[in-house]
This record gives structure tokens, C-alpha cells and sequence, in this order.
């Protein structure tokens, strides 16, 4: 299997780059690699979901709403995600439904905060039929 | 990242100038505070193509300056100053940052190293249980959007008149820990559903809480009008900022201020920079959120600084006042603010972005409070943890040439990933117990990032902006106790 994400290094915060075999994989591996990055996705289960609609005014920067919408969810409901069903993608609208548990802290260790995704360095690209996507996250 | 190649002028030995034809495009030409060692690691990041793109900004006056602690952010570089006609000028959440109103308060003791150094592990336990700290860290104060609204507008009153500090907090706090203009309409939901849980919270990442002891006094006059006045004396450092409240305040923003680049036809070099005219409602708009969450960052400090004098009331068994625990000074180092300023004779309203810069007015200044108005305003200068930090005062200097600011700081030199790679939390504890610096952190996760290797010298930082003139050096202190988030 190709690799889903890579975390990319970056003077004063954090990069993530995703990949996905179509822009709604993408999507979801990006949120996936936030989340490797905020715990141990291994200590996540999937005890509730919740469904997402997203909206922007195009695909770069639904992208950054998208993550910005997950943070959101972390910072204010607490919940942990370690799966993303991206049920419809349009160049400027999302809807998902997003698996995965409240906050725990006898089981999960939070690595970092994640305060917001930027739109700094920020590049969706197409290499050949793999979507890739570019994002520095505040930290 | 590749090195930056592009021209720099030696003005003096502290002065390095970016000539605005190095890019079509600059209004003004850069302005980099630094010594030639440091020029070249600032080279390094790409960080001076940041000052050249700040430069493009409509309305800017003067030059777009970085102070000596630059280091690379998003858009505008931290450690970034610049100040915008507000007739034709504009504002950009990138030039005042994610965490708004991130800054610094410094309170004082009449304690003295020997009484602190026995009963330091003790104290550090009290301030971890009693400040809350860390990710997530819910705060003590339970409000409602009915209180956190009037929170956002009164800013560190809002603390006070509940009991949490003192009237006289607010006299030596910048814009007395209130920002007018503040418009709780002009602030999301979501904004304040991340705010409402996070109020009276340090935080993690490079925020923190330090026992400090003064080393070094080099002007006793101005020391002691601060009340700093002896070698030996414990001060306290709290550093935290606008939490989630503040990042969602930004995030917000920056996607009106995207509207409004094509809206107003502004062409930028990099999107991060994404701005409104200051007169056009998207740029009052703006004002008004950042106000609310510039006063957020004030109740933060407000209550940290009361639970701060309660933790040692408690372990010393004395009230505060019997402490002597004044506040020194609560200063801004992400803001930005409409002040007037003279350039080139001519008296201007001018919109100052400090995106990790400080201000820095000088002595008879208007705002600067009465106690300290013959010797300027306190500028408080935290190093990394573990090293030393600085106070200093603002200067006429720093009011003729920078639009009265100066450095804030130590600035990044390596990345948080390169930080974690070459030490571990717990080797950074145990660097820090070596040096008798006891620390309680919540995370080592995020210990390592913050360890000394990853910053500057604050002490060269320092003696740059000292030697430029853009302040003065007052104190230098060095941590006794950390408190990490």
C-alpha cells in the first residue's frame, strides 16, 4: 500500500503532506495525519460519529476549513477522530462522516496541540493519478 | 529551505537595510535590527523575502522592520513591525498572528533567593495545581456567553471587579488591559464555544510560567522605580496569550481578509498576508474581533497573576501585600494598534502591526502610566526557558525611528521537529534540575521543542536593540521555576 501521509518538518510549526488516489481519499488522509499528530491513532476507537458539512469558496481552501472544522471539534467537543468518511466532495463542498471518541486522559496522550491549519506553503497537486496535498498546521 | 541571496545594506553595525528595488512591488524598504553573526542565520530561513513581502502592503510608511529575535511565521515574520496610514493603509491578521495579544506580565517579591530556594519544589507543586496549564487545560472560572461576551469587552477589569487582582494591576498593564472597540458581534460562535472552557488557562506550547531571580541590575534608578531592587530579588514571568479564542479569531479573518484581497483588487505575494483596508468594514471589522481577543489575553494574565499571588500567600503564609506583589508591567506581543506617531515632521494616525515585536514608548509618552512615566515604558523581554530574560525601557529612539517598538523575545532557531530529534522532554528536565532550575511541565511532549537549543542568545537579541537605541536595558534575570503547559 502507498503511504496515506508524511509529516514534514517546519521552522516554527508543523507540515503534513497527503496523498490520496482521489480528492475525497486526500481529504481524508489529510485529517488523518492531524490526527497522528495531536495522538497515537492506534488509542482511538470508534465509539460515536459525527456528520460534517463543510463549505469555502474553492478546493484549497476547503481544505483548510475542513481541518480547521476538526481542530474546532477537538479544541471545544474534545473528540479524538481516527476515521473520515468524505460521502460527497465538490470543489467547494464537503460532507463526512467522521468516526472515532471523546478524550480520554487515562488512555490517550495528546503529542501537540494543534491550533490551526494555515493556508502558508498550502499546495493541492495532481502527480499523474495520486492527489497530494501540502499543509503547515499552527502548532 | 534554501538561503535567502538577496541584497543587505550595512547602515551601522545593528542596521541592515532590504533597498526597495530588490522586489517590484516594495512601497518601503526593509529594515532588519541585527548584528552581522545573527544576519546570517537569519538568511538562513528565507525569513528577510517575509520583510520584502510585508513591504508590499498598501499604506505602509517608513521601512517594514524586523527586530533582532526575527524568526520565520506565517505571512509576516515574527519579530515583524509595521505601521499603516490609516487613511489608505491596511490591516492584516497575519501581521498581528494567531495567538492575539500573546504577551508577558512580570509581578515582583520583596522575597529574596534564599527565602524562595527552600521551599521551591513546594511552590512550583502549588502554582501547577492552582494555575490551570497545559492542552486542553479547562479553566477554573466557569462563565456563560452572557459573561464571556462582557469578558471580551472589558478585558482585565472584567477579572478584577470579581476579585481576581487589583485596580492597580491595571495601571501598569498596556491599553489598561482593555482595548476599546472591542465589538462581541464582529465574533464568531465557534470563537467563543473555543473560548468560553479555555479563560484563565496557560496553555502549552511556548507559553509558560517562571520564578525568576534578578542577576543583574544595570540601571538601579530605573530598577528601582519598578520596584526591582535588590540582587537576589524574586520576580514572576506569566507568558500566555488569546488560547483557542484568539487562533479562532484569526482563522476566522483570515478567510473575510481573502474576500476582501479580491474585493479591494490587493495584490499580495503570499495569501497569508490577506489584508482589508484599516477604513473598509471587513478592516473594523477586524479591529473590533481582535480587540475582544486581545482583552481575552488580559483576563488570562489578570487571573493567572491573582492564582500566581494566592499559590505564594499560601506557601509563604503572608498576604500578597506583605509579599510586595506588585506588577511590574503586562505588555502586548501580538497586536496591533491605531496610535499617533510623527514621520517626517508630520503628525500621522498610524496602524502598528507588533507581530512579536513590543512596544516600546518612551519616557513623558502619553501612554505610558504615570509611575513610569519619567522613565518610559517597561518592556519585558522573556528569554527561552532556562536561559535569562530581560526588562528594559522604551526609548525616544524607538518613538522616532520604529513607530516605537522593539524585540520580544529569544526567536526560534530550530524547528520543533529538529528540537525534538537532538533532545528528549526528559533529558531537558533533567538539563534544566542540573542548573537548579526545578520544572513541572504537563507534557514532555512538547518540553523538548522549547529546549534553550532551539532559540537564540535573548542576551544578543538584547544588546542589539540596546545598541541600535530602540530600548535600554534595565534588569536581567534568570529562572529559578518553570511552569510548562
Amino acid at each position: 500500500m502507498k503511504r496515506a501521509f508524511e509529516i514534514i518538518d517546519h521552522v516554527a510549526d508543523v507540515g503534513i503532506i497527503a496523498y490520496g488516489t482521489d480528492a475525497r481519499e486526500l481529504f481524508s488522509n489529510a485529517a488523518l495525519a492531524m490526527f497522528s499528530l495531536i495522538t497515537e491513532l492506534e488509542s482511538v476507537e470508534e465509539k460515536l460519529h459525527l456528520d460534517l458539512e463543510v463549505s469555502s469558496e474553492d478546493r484549497d481552501s476547503l481544505l483548510v476549513e475542513w481541518l480547521n472544522e476538526l481542530i474546532y471539534l477537538f479544541d471545544v467537543k474534545h473528540i479524538l477522530f481516527n476515521r473520515f468518511d468524505i460521502e460527497s466532495l465538490t470543489h467547494n463542498e464537503l460532507k463526512a462522516t467522521c468516526y472515532g471518541e471523546n478524550f480520554d486522559p487515562m488512555k490517550h496522550t495528546i503529542k501537540i496541540g494543534v491550533k490551526a491549519a494555515t493556508y502558508h506553503m498550502l499546495r493541492l497537486d495532481k502527480d499523474g493519478d495520486r492527489y497530494k496535498a501540502q499543509i503547515i498546521l499552527d502548532i | 529551505m534554501a538561503r535567502w541571496q538577496g541584497q543587505l545594506i550595512k547602515i551601522d553595525d545593528y542596521r541592515w537595510k532590504i533597498p526597495e528595488n530588490y522586489k517590484t512591488g516594495m512601497r518601503v524598504p526593509g529594515l532588519i535590527y541585527a548584528n552581522q553573526e545573527m544576519l546570517e542565520s537569519i538568511r538562513e530561513e528565507q525569513t528577510p523575502e517575509q520583510v520584502v513581502n510585508v513591504a508590499f502592503l498598501p499604506g505602509i510608511i517608513g521601512f517594514s522592520f524586523a527586530m533582532p529575535d526575527i524568526h520565520w511565521g506565517y505571512g509576516f515574520p515574527i519579530g515583524g513591525v509595521a505601521a499603516m496610514d490609516i487613511e489608505d493603509g491596511v490591516i492584516s491578521p497575519g501581521g498581528v498572528g494567531y495567538d492575539i495579544n500573546c504577551g508577558v506580565r512580570l509581578l515582583r517579591t520583596s522575597l529574596s533567593e534564599t527565602e524562595v530556594q527552600p521551599r521551591i519544589n513546594q511552590l512550583i507543586n502549588e502554582l501547577f495545581l492552582s494555575v490551570p496549564s497545559g492542552l486542553g487545560s479547562a479553566g477554573k472560572i466557569k462563565i456563560s456567553q452572557k459573561e464571556m461576551n462582557q469578558l471580551i469587552v472589558e478585558g482585565a477589569y472584567w477579572a478584577v471587579k470579581r476579585g481576581l487582582g487589583f485596580e492597580e494591576d491595571l495601571d501598569v498593564t498596556e491599553e489598561g488591559g482593555c482595548l476599546a472597540g472591542a465589538d462581541p458581534d464582529k465574533i464568531s460562535d465557534k470563537a467563543i464555544k473555543r473560548g468560553m472552557p479555555q479563560a484563565g488557562t496557560l496553555g502549552s506550547g511556548n507559553h509558560f510560567l517562571e520564578i525568576q531571580v534578578v542577576k543583574e541590575i544595570f540601571d538601579p534608578h530605573v530598577a528601582s522605580i519598578m520596584g526591582i531592587t535588590e540582587i537576589g530579588q524574586i520576580l514572576v514571568l506569566i507568558h500566555t496569550g488569546s488560547r483557542g479564542f484568539g487562533h479562532q479569531v484569526c482563522t476566522d479573518y483570515l478567510r473575510v481578509m481573502e474576500g476582501a484581497v479580491s474585493k479591494y483588487g490587493i495584490k499580495l505575494p503570499d495569501r497569508q498576508l490577506a489584508c482589508a483596508p484599516i477604513k473598509a468594514k471587513e478592516g473594523q471589522d477586524y479591529l473590533a474581533a481582535m480587540a475582544c481577543a486581545a482583552n481575552y489575553a488580559w483576563v488570562n494574565r489578570q487571573c493567572i497573576a491573582h492564582w500566581v499571588r494566592e499559590s505564594f500567600a499560601k506557601i509563604f503564609g503572608k498576604s500578597p501585600a506583605e509579599l510586595g506583589m506588585k506588577q511590574i508591567y503586562d505588555v502586548a506581543h501580538n497586536i496591533a494598534k491605531v496610535e499617533e506617531h510623527t514621520t517626517d515632521g508630520r503628525k500621522l494616525k498610524v496602524c502598528v502591526h507588533r507581530k512579536g515585536a513590543t512596544r516600546a514608548f518612551p519616557a513623558g509618552h502619553k501612554d505610558v502610566p504615570k509611575s513610569y512615566k519619567e522613565i518610559g515604558q517597561p518592556v519585558l523581554v522573556p528569554g527561552d526557558m532556562g536561559r535569562c530574560s530581560f526588562v528594559a525601557v522604551g526609548t525616544q529612539k524607538a518613538m522616532d525611528e520604529s513607530f516605537g517598538s522593539t524585540c520580544h523575545g529569544a526567536g526560534r532557531v530550530l524547528s520543533r521537529g529538529a528540537a525534538k530529534r537532538s533532545m528528549k522532554g526528559r533529558d531537558v528536565v533533567q538539563d534544566l534540575e542540573s542548573r537548579g532550575i526545578t520544572i513541572k511541565a504537563g507534557s514532555f511532549h512538547s518540553l523538548a521543542e522549547e529546549a534553550s537549543q532551539a532559540y537564540k542568545d535573548v542576551t544578543e537579541v538584547i544588546e542589539v536593540v540596546e545598541q541600535a537605541g530602540i530600548s535600554k536595558k534595565v534588569a536581567m534575570v534568570v529562572p529559578m521555576g518553570v511552569i510548562k503547559g
